[in-house]
């Protein structure tokens, strides 16, 4: 059926189409889907991924963070644009094709799967590349032309602090290590940041597609907002995206050296002390995160199995933030 | 008193069975959910083993920092609104090895092939 609804939708903007083929899903909850299938044409077949909601849904999940599919449309189209590794966008969905709300773009091959990126041979000559690469990608991104940006959410660290003490304390589970984490933000929250840019928001091994010739997308943009550009230094090296290769701080792929090296050769300034703060707010974050699984784990009706386990990924955070904070000899 | 055998003999045994017999019949995404089903077995194994013992130690140290006694789960709420006021912090002798053997006992039973649990492990 989505073949016939897709078929129809790119027959109207993909010149000589002659119907879709082999769309499967690849992803998705209730509110959000990611399908794969190949425009039929003549001259050859086209790769490609329809990203949405399906009718009946919003377009974005968690209205007070998500940046919606329509920005995330945008964005992705300015990245590709000013050369970064991001798909094409080819077309924003309209109410009238009846596929919800979202965009279709160009399939990018490649791993996003990180523990494969970390240890699969096919890998091994882009691994020691990759910190530096993104970097450079990092720099990019909050270099993007700001009149030309959507309109998104603007976070502050010390809003941020805000939101997860909150967060924790909804939760109403106590956790001493959460709470020193808690006053150790406070006590070094570096106030405002004297760059405000765009920011990824989620720019983490797991959230990239890597070929053996390094990195060829930067997806999921969900998270996309205004704020520090170190948060997302940050960000890729909390220890839980190193997936095991802890001693490879940016995204289990190499030193921070070279990630701030390759930022810095693309432009980008940083300021390592911001960088480890929002480091330390990336892991309470994702623990955080973690201990909301348990509760949606316990309120849906189906008590999902995966959700619970997560649940108990919590103490992993715990772990790495007194490895932090309160690290020992 | 209730009859043998035991819960973890009996989660063992299913585990085991799921393990051995079922997961290379499985393919999919269904064989990745199996995977964190038995993992999840075995994370019960290993808190009904360690629970008890790391809970009464846990317990025995709040009670030293906190200079009162009650429910487990009191005394955290305790001490992380002491924490929280920076009534203590790093600085309180017994804090920080309070915090650490306290999460180095939830990895045990939660993740203990998590690789910082097992740095921290070896340098002990």
């Amino acid at each position: 059926m989505i073949e016939d609804q897709l078929g129809r939708c790119v027959a109207s903007w993909y010149k000589g189409a002659t119907g879709v083929t082999g769309a499967a899903k690849l992803s998705g909850g209730a509110s959000q889907e990611t399908w794969t299938f190949d425009i039929v044409h003549p001259g050859g077949n086209f790769g490609a991924i329809l990203r949405r909601a399906p009718p009946g849904y919003g377009a974005s999940p968690s209205p007070s963070r998500a940046a919606g599919l329509d920005a995330e449309a945008v964005l992705m189209q300015l990245a590709y644009d000013a050369g970064l590794p991001s798909p094409r966008v080819m077309h924003v969905l309209t109410p009238e094709e009846r596929l919800g709300r979202g965009f279709i773009m160009a399939r990018v091959e490649g791993e996003t799967l990180a523990r494969k990126i970390l240890r699969d041979e096919e890998f091994a000559q882009a691994r020691p590349l990759l910190a530096r690469q993104l970097g450079r990608i990092a720099a990019g991104i909050h270099s993007l032309p700001r009149a030309r940006l959507p309109n998104l959410r603007s976070m502050t660290a010390t809003r941020e602090i805000a939101d997860l003490d909150r967060e924790y304390r909804g939760a109403d589970w106590p956790r001493p290590v959460f709470e020193l984490a808690l006053r150790w933000l406070a006590d070094h929250d570096p106030g405002p940041s004297r760059q405000v840019t765009l920011v990824h928001g989620d720019f983490r091994n797991g959230n990239l597609i890597i070929g053996p010739d390094g990195v060829r997308a930067v997806l999921d943009w969900e998270l996309a907002h205004f704020g520090d550009p170190m948060e997302d230094l940050g960000w890729i090296c909390v220890n839980s995206w190193r997936f095991g290769e802890i001693d490879k701080p940016a995204g289990g792929f190499g030193s921070r050296e070279d990630l701030f090296a390759g930022y810095e050769e693309a432009g980008g300034k940083v300021d390592a002390d911001r960088v480890m703060f929002w480091e330390v707010m990336g892991t309470l974050r994702w623990g955080i995160m973690c201990g909301r699984m348990m509760q949606r784990f316990r309120n849906a009706p189906d008590h999902p199995m995966e959700q619970a386990v997560i649940g108990r990924r919590t103490s992993e955070t715990e772990i790495d933030l007194l490895r932090l904070l309160a690290p020992r000899g | 008193m209730q009859d043998e055998p035991t819960p973890t003999e009996l989660i063992k045994a299913v585990a085991d069975f799921l393990r051995n017999e079922i997961v290379p019949q499985i393919k999919g995404h269904n064989a990745f959910k199996l995977r964190v089903g038995i993992n999840a077995l075995d994370l019960v194994t290993r808190q009904l083993a360690l629970e008890q013992g790391s809970d009464a130690a846990e317990a025995e140290r709040l009670k030293q920092l906190l200079g009162m006694d009650g429910a487990l789960i009191d005394l955290n709420r305790a001490l992380s609104e002491k924490i929280a006021k920076g009534e203590v912090d790093l600085a309180t002798p017994g804090l920080a090895e309070h915090l650490w053997q306290t999460t180095m006992d939830k990895l045990a039973v939660d993740q203990p092939n998590y690789a910082s649990y097992k740095r921290e492990l070896g340098n002990k």
